[in-house]
């Protein structure tokens, strides 16, 4: 029982995590076409601007300026980077932040070396929250669901009540007609892909000290948001809610089932000696977005929410 | 309307054009390929281009996707590794003498990756060249992802960490050579290479060839004449997995070992620079992409540690800035050389290229000195006897003043030319 009740919520958050970041990507897809290589690697810059600032002073302040930092690191790729491949197309964007995920990584390296760094969690915030089945669980988590939490109604509310979020929605299908009625677009593209990666460095700042900040962390994080962002449905922002809960879940629940192949599988025979009888639920969880990547290729190409086929 | 407008005769080109264009560069190709064994290379050579030759086939192989066909791939090592490692089973059955494989040859164990690669980018292609361009290039992650972590489950196929291990030197001989020695690895490098270059330049020249590039630039239009295009990017997919499990063959026979590593995000990512800085849009492009980054990787990481840096600052300065890569360099100046008003073009280009050269002086001082300060252990940059440490006013001169002095010569040359009359 209490695996469940953790993998639930461990799941919750993990998957609320995911949706920081593939709610940037989707956003700044949709309106530009551009699919953001490098978006995790902002997460990754989020997590070590807020250890170099909780290290000056603290993890609340931190907790402010790093994602700030970060949209503004974001707003300068959009406005001096992206903005002049434009021209050459998407592919060429794409490969563009696929360079500069690769800077980025290697900068970090210079800048912070190439062990994790010691970015701690909050003495405030590092007690058990509750115990159950005599379990504790970590306050800390509590709080990320709540920022997770905070940031999709902020979104919400900005894309769906406010007249800033207006422009924004009209912008993502007529930018033409949009910038007729007189609205700078190119300052609203980058309004959007600086508070993309904002969001993607608030991510950064509350998971880089429960997971581990180091220089790989991009890399480990990116496929699995593009993973998101397909199953999601390209362009929806609902999809790729549903599919970072459905991830994070699948991922969380996955780690926790020890059964093998073979214990499932008894009808078939298998031995739990074979390769792949003694393949294990839980060994299969880091494989698991990828799995359902290529399922929901073949059977519904256009991912839960999209409009359109892939 | 005249018979001459209907006539395309004129339109073709000649057979000198022909031979200059085609024959002429495999013949130059082939005659360096057998020049070089005369100058006595030493192993350190020899293994730089082996290196070389197996990155040229993967190189071109991802550019039958990339270039020719529109599909950004990031997991193209995935047929490379699968072609690979199908090549050292059989190279490992051939050893046992187990069943038929006992008398092959491991000269051709390259079919066999080829064989392997294609139907692996037959099986995966099936599901995921719906589309081209960025959900294409998503997807491709994805399945690489998939392959890389799905490796290290099965032990027995992959090997794990340590990987699976060969020896070439079983089975009959062909061609006299027991495969032992490298100078025999360099012919059974220097045939595959040539031959899957032939190959693949064979293949812009067929009908599918042809329209894949029409499936890049319109496949509306393609969908209009009566084709299908998922199934021609479907085709080319599954010709260019085959082609990189070909390289992937010559990789098996060349190192004898591969491990799970050659499967994930890392070599896919370098085959996509090599192939882009090399020029996607030229047929000789991912060739020198592939030559020049195989000797950076090899030269470059010997003289300093931030290689990779360089690396991506040389790929995203040709994504912004020379989009036709290397190939597009030299051939445009090629032809300005030869074009009217060469003598402009030259002092445009030589200013050009003086900015270029400053900045990079500069880029080379910061990056350099901050290697070093970040490692900690107060080792000071001195290149040519000068002197730079992390705290002078010299060392920040050195960087600002060529950075500065460079963007300022590159601005004013890319004034000048919007200034000029069109």
């Amino acid at each position: 029982m209490e695996t469940i009740v953790f993998a639930l919520l461990n799941g919750v958050i993990y998957g609320l995590l995911l949706f920081m970041l593939s709610s940037g990507l989707t956003l700044i897809f949709s309106m530009m076409g551009v699919l953001n290589f490098a978006h995790a690697s902002f997460y990754m810059l989020g997590a070590y601007f807020a250890f170099t600032i909780m290290d000056a002073s603290s993890f609340w302040i931190a907790l402010f300026i790093a994602p700030v930092l970060v949209g503004l690191v974001g707003a300068l790729v959009e406005k001096y980077g992206l903005r002049q491949v434009h021209a050459n197309g998407h592919v060429a964007e794409l490969l563009f932040t696929f360079g500069l995920a690769y800077l980025i990584e290697e900068i970090v390296k210079i800048f912070y070396g190439k062990t994790a760094v010691d970015y701690k969690i909050p003495d405030l915030l590092n007690f058990p929250a509750f115990t159950i089945y005599g379990a504790s669980f970590p306050a800390y988590r509590i709080f990320m669901l709540f920022i997770a939490i905070g940031m999709l109604i902020g979104l919400w509310f900005l894309l769906k009540k406010t007249r800033a979020g207006l422009i924004i929605q009209a912008a993502l299908t007529h930018p033409h007609m949009v910038g007729h009625l007189g609205h700078n677009v190119p300052l609203i593209f980058m309004t959007v892909f600086g508070i993309g990666c904002a969001m993607a460095g608030l991510a950064g700042v509350i998971a880089g000290n429960i997971f581990v900040t180091d220089p790989a962390m991009a890399i480990q994080m990116g496929p699995i948001v593009f993973v998101v962002v397909v199953v999601g449905g390209i362009g929806s922002l609902e999809g790729a809610f549903l599919a970072s809960l459905l991830i994070g879940l699948l991922q969380n629940f996955a780690v926790g089932i020890n059964a093998s192949f073979a214990e499932i599988f008894w009808f078939t025979g298998l031995s739990p000696t074979s390769e792949i009888g003694d393949i294990t639920i839980s060994s299969l969880a880091p494989v698991m977005p990828f799995l359902l990547l290529v399922l929901m290729l073949i059977f519904r190409p256009r991912g839960l929410m999209g409009e359109q086929e892939l | 309307m005249s018979d001459a407008t209907q006539s395309y005769d004129n339109l073709a080109p000649s057979t000198a054009a022909k031979f200059r264009q085609r024959t002429l560069p495999i013949l130059i190709f082939v005659a360096v390929i057998l020049a070089i064994p005369m100058t006595d290379p030493s192993r350190t050579v020899l293994t730089l281009i082996h290196q070389m030759a197996i990155n040229i086939v993967f190189a071109l192989a991802y550019n039958m996707l990339l270039g020719k066909g529109g599909m950004l791939s990031f997991g193209h090592a995935v047929y490379f590794g699968l072609g690979g490692y199908f090549c050292l089973h059989v190279m490992n059955w051939i050893e046992e003498g187990s069943g038929i494989w006992a008398g092959y040859p491991t000269f051709f164990l390259p079919v066999l990756g080829f064989v392997a690669g294609g139907i692996c980018a037959a099986v995966i292609g099936s599901f995921s060249c719906r589309r081209s361009g960025t959900t294409f290039a998503m997807i491709s992650l994805g399945v690489a992802e998939l392959v890389f972590s799905g490796a290290f489950m099965f032990d027995s196929l992959f090997g794990g960490e340590q990987g699976i291990n060969g020896d070439r030197m079983n089975g009959p001989e062909v061609f006299g050579l027991s495969m032992g020695p490298m100078s025999d690895i360099y012919w059974f490098m220097a045939f595959w290479t040539v031959l899957a270059i032939v190959g693949m330049y064979a293949f812009t020249r067929t009908p599918l060839g042809r329209l894949s590039e029409a499936t890049r630039d319109n496949p509306q239009r393609v969908e209009f004449i009566g084709y299908n295009p998922t199934r021609v990017r479907w085709l080319v997919f599954t010709a260019s997995g085959a082609f990189a499990g070909l390289a992937g063959g010559m990789s098996a026979v060349n190192y004898e070992i591969f491990t799970p590593e050659a499967l994930s995000l890392i070599p896919s990512g370098f085959v996509l620079i090599m192939a882009y800085v090399g020029g996607i849009t030229y047929f000789a492009g991912p060739i020198m992409g592939a030559i020049v980054l195989t000797y950076m990787s090899s030269m470059l990481s010997d003289f300093t540690e931030a290689w990779l840096l360089y690396l991506g600052l040389m790929f995203v300065a040709i994504v912004m800035y020379a989009p036709r890569g290397i190939a597009g360099i030299v051939f445009g100046f090629w032809d300005g050389v030869r074009g009217a008003d060469s003598g402009a073009f030259v002092k445009k280009w030589l200013a050009q290229l003086a900015g270029c050269v400053l900045m990079l002086l500069g880029l080379i001082v910061l990056i350099e000195v901050s290697v070093r300060w970040s490692n900690g252990w107060g080792e000071v940059f001195e290149p040519y006897g000068m002197h730079f440490p992390t705290n002078s006013v010299l060392t920040w001169i050195a960087i600002l003043v060529p950075l500065a002095a460079g963007a300022a010569i590159l601005r004013y040359v890319s004034r000048e030319k919007e200034e000029m009359p069109a």
